[in-house]
């Protein structure tokens, strides 16, 4: 990913800073800018989540792409975050104590980088709460 | 809106192609299509072209002008778009060819689809294809495409109980489809075993479960109803074409294992043809991995939720079961060269009703598609039947 199209994105993947709409009291992480519950009636407002949630769904990923392939085997889940929006973040933990239902909580790690000497990019993972 | 028929269609074997570059597959398919339908180059008015992503497979862009070109078209400077919607690409080439034709815009359209996979390596291809998912918020967490399906699948299993070895009868059902398939990349017969003990690529998929990458291209000619005898004796007629979107996200979807586009694209397909589900003989749907299938069977409405596992297992979607499903083998056995699939899917639905399709040949008056995008973020339905 190229540097100026990660590092706008930067405070929200650090920080997991997301989007409330204040109108309809939705949360959004991935942030969103129009809510798509209220459009243009939506009062959207930045919102710092807890950073603690559920694993809904996962898979361990074995084959992947350049980037990632000397992390693998890989834990990545999809996480119900308390607020009660979703996320996509790798898990670190042993592969065999992932379950559908295990509490979570964010952690700080680099992400990945772009090829050997592009920029190294860090931002949220999970880990077992 | 006219009434729109198919009357020619093409297709190129499917598999890895190394001798062929993607303007050869492309001018394959088109000159078939153009022979089958009996047409001279002149008459044709327009082309839509789905490629999902010829600028990172073979480094080419601005495919629609080069496809019009090597086509001898360009001398006649018809309109030429290339369409793009990630692994429904190939589905709305052939929804916009038949907008194009439906409202009277145009009479003569061509709907092709192509994609040369194989020119760069498998890490590559796994980067390219993650691009139909969000880049920003899934992508940069790690997840690949099988990753995703993987993480419907094990959403899927825990909900509905559905298990590994009914997963893999898919794989298997489409395998002996496509063992009669003069095109498929994969004509080979697979057991519930091999499927299990392949190797694992995103857990709980196997590589048994997953489509392949491939070389191909497929197109078809259609043009208003009314006009359809001058070019052939058997014009199928298109009964149904829509489309749908949904989050781009999986983590967006209010059910991981329902695919809402699907939901809302089949919805949308029987309304528009007045046709109920038990009036489908067959249907061609996007098995990108065996869990798709499983999910479009449900969400097109042929069983209920949970059920699709079952049926499987039972031979009910086999060629001689209550609905069969992939006759061509699907993307599994067939292949999938992303940007031709959709495309492809109507070519068999078209053999099959014209009585066409040799040993694997089924007895059906009406046929439907599902193309799909991504994890379901773009649907393609289309229902076709003899005229
Ligand atoms: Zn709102």
């Amino acid at each position: 990913m190229s540097v100026p199209r990660f590092w706008r994105e930067q405070q929200n993947r650090y920080n997991l800073i997301g989007t409330h709409c204040t109108t309809c009291n939705t949360y959004y992480y991935p942030p969103r800018i129009l809510c798509p519950k209220c459009r243009r009636e939506g009062k959207v407002v930045e919102h710092q989540f807890k950073g603690t949630g559920t694993v809904v769904t996962y898979s361990i990923i074995r084959s992947a792409s350049d980037q990632f392939n000397d992390l693998t085997p890989y834990v990545i889940a999809i996480i119900e975050l308390d607020e009660g929006t979703r996320l996509t973040s790798q898990v670190i933990c042993e592969i065999d104590e992932m379950y559908i239902g295990m509490p979570v909580k964010r952690v700080f790690r680099r992400l990945g980088e772009d090829g050997e000497s592009g920029p190294i990019f860090y931002g949220t993972k999970f880990v077992p709460a | 809106m006219r009434d729109v028929a198919v009357i020619g269609i093409g297709c190129t074997k499917f598999g890895e192609l190394w001798d062929k570059s993607f303007r050869t597959l492309f001018i394959e398919a088109g000159e078939m299509a153009i022979s089958d339908a009996g047409l001279s180059g002149d008459q044709i008015d327009e082309i839509f072209i789905g490629n999902m992503s010829a600028g990172r497979f073979v480094g080419q862009e601005h495919v629609g002008a080069l496809i019009a070109d090597y086509s001898g078209l360009a001398t006649n400077n018809i309109p030429a778009t290339r369409v793009e919607a990630a692994c429904a690409s190939g589905g709305l080439a052939f929804r916009q060819a038949f907008t194009s034709v439906a409202s009277g815009m145009a009479d003569i359209v061509v709907a092709a689809g192509a994609e040369k996979m194989n020119d760069v390596g498998t890490e590559e291809t796994t980067d390219v294809l993650a691009a139909a998912a969000d880049r920003e918020w899934e992508g940069i967490a790690g997840v690949t495409f099988p990753g995703l399906y993987a993480m419907i699948a094990r959403d899927y299993m825990n909900k509905y109980g559905l298990t590994r070895e009914q997963l893999a009868a898919v794989a298997v059902k489409n395998h002996d489809n496509g063992l009669h398939n003069p095109i498929a990349q994969f004509p080979t017969k697979i057991t519930i075993e091999g499927v299990m003990s392949s190797s694992l690529v995103a857990d709980p998929i196997r590589l048994l479960d997953c489509s392949p990458v491939t070389d191909g291209a497929a197109a078809v000619i259609l043009c208003p109803l009314e006009r359809a005898h001058e070019f052939t004796d058997t014009p199928i007629q298109v009964l149904a074409s829509t489309q749908a979107s949904a989050t781009i996200a999986l983590h967006d979807r209010q059910d991981i294992s329902t695919l809402d586009a699907t939901v809302a694209a089949g919805n949308r397909a029987f309304k528009m043809s007045g046709l109920e589900r038990s009036d489908i003989d067959f249907v061609e749907v996007h098995d990108c991995f065996t869990i798709a299938e499983l999910c479009a069977i449900e969400d097109l409405g042929f069983c209920k939720k949970g059920e699709a596992g079952k049926l499987t297992e039972e031979g009910e979607t086999a060629r001689h079961g209550k609905i069969p499903v992939n006759t061509s083998g699907g993307l599994k056995s067939c292949g999938h060269p992303v940007g031709a699939t959709g495309v492809k899917q109507i070519y068999e639905v078209v053999l099959q009703l014209r009585g066409e399709a040799g040993k694997r040949q089924i007895d059906a008056e009406i046929g439907m598609t599902h193309n799909v995008g991504g994890t379901g973020a773009t649907v393609v339905c289309n229902i076709l039947g003899r005229a």
